[in-house]
């Protein structure tokens, strides 16, 4: 049955003419031709919120955004509660490795609350990141700086964790909030939350 | 061998995700259109990641990517 109604054509008039759908063809392509021409300029966009402190979870924004920055993008990356140590100058370098909660651990949970593991196993992951040549928090950071990539660290969570403004790398935005990161997400292409 | 030649080449042997992309885009800003970069790498990623780096970025283009003795080897031209 359905087959048949494309060949059919019994009912002209109610379908668009070949001229008709070709004028409408036209009119689309014009208008994509205008949305390029608007869009062809901007630099794709990248959003990410950075959210979490352990040394972990420090390496997955850095990486994305540095590499995003290599693409092309303009990358933001809003920092806010334990994100924000990430940017801190200090204690960006003492990031710790939670043994608790990460079923990727090699030690169970009720060995790895013991006191002193969270060090132990920071030490390890430390280790395997010298010995893997991987990059350290501090190199992508500076890495991503030199691509453009722009830092930004939550107003409100600086209040609320009592850090000086002074205590972040230099080149990290201060003095934003919510509605920034908003803005920054509805215009870019990728947004993502770590 | 190859029909391309070298303006400049970049080490990043040893390094990993995601420096080795990271140091390409940066060492290719600074050549001139036309001009090619090699780049050494010892990371077997690299051979994915620059590629789908040079297919993506506007400005760019892979060359050749040459595999052999743990060593992965890209010649990307500059575009525009």
């Amino acid at each position: 049955m359905s087959t048949e109604t494309p060949n059919a054509g019994g009912t002209e008039g109610e379908e668009p003419s070949r001229a008709e759908l070709a004028a409408r063809v036209g009119e689309l392509e014009d208008r994509l031709a205008d949305f390029e021409a608007d869009t062809a300029d901007d630099n794709p966009k990248m959003s990410i919120i950075a959210t979490k402190g352990t040394l972990d979870m420090a390496y997955p924004p850095l990486i994305l955004a540095s590499t995003a920055a290599a693409f092309g993008y303009e990358v933001t990356v809003f920092h806010t509660f334990w994100g924000l140590d990430i940017l801190h100058e200090e204690k960006s370098k003492s990031l710790q490795l939670s043994s608790v909660g990460n079923p990727s651990m090699p030690v169970p949970n009720v060995i790895g609350a013991l006191p002193g593991m969270d060090r132990m196993t920071t030490r390890m992951m430390e280790k395997q990141i010298a010995d893997n040549d991987t990059a350290t928090i501090e190199e992508l950071i500076d890495t991503s700086l030199d691509m453009g990539v722009e830092f930004q660290a939550c107003q409100m969570t600086i209040d609320l964790m009592d850090y000086d403004e002074d205590d972040f790398f230099d080149g990290v935005t201060t003095g934003v909030g919510a509605a920034t990161a908003i803005q920054d997400m509805a215009e870019a292409d990728i947004q993502l939350l770590v | 061998m190859t029909e391309y030649e070298t303006t400049e080449t970049l080490d990043v042997k040893g390094q990993n995700c995601p420096m080795p992309v990271v140091k390409t885009k940066q060492s290719i800003d600074g050549l001139t259109s036309g001009e090619v970069l090699e780049v050494l790498a010892t990371d077997s990623g690299s051979m994915s990641d620059i590629a789908g780096w040079a297919d993506s970025t506007p400005g760019v283009e892979l060359v050749d990517q040459v595999e052999g003795d743990g060593l992965y080897t890209h010649y990307v031209r500059k575009t525009e």
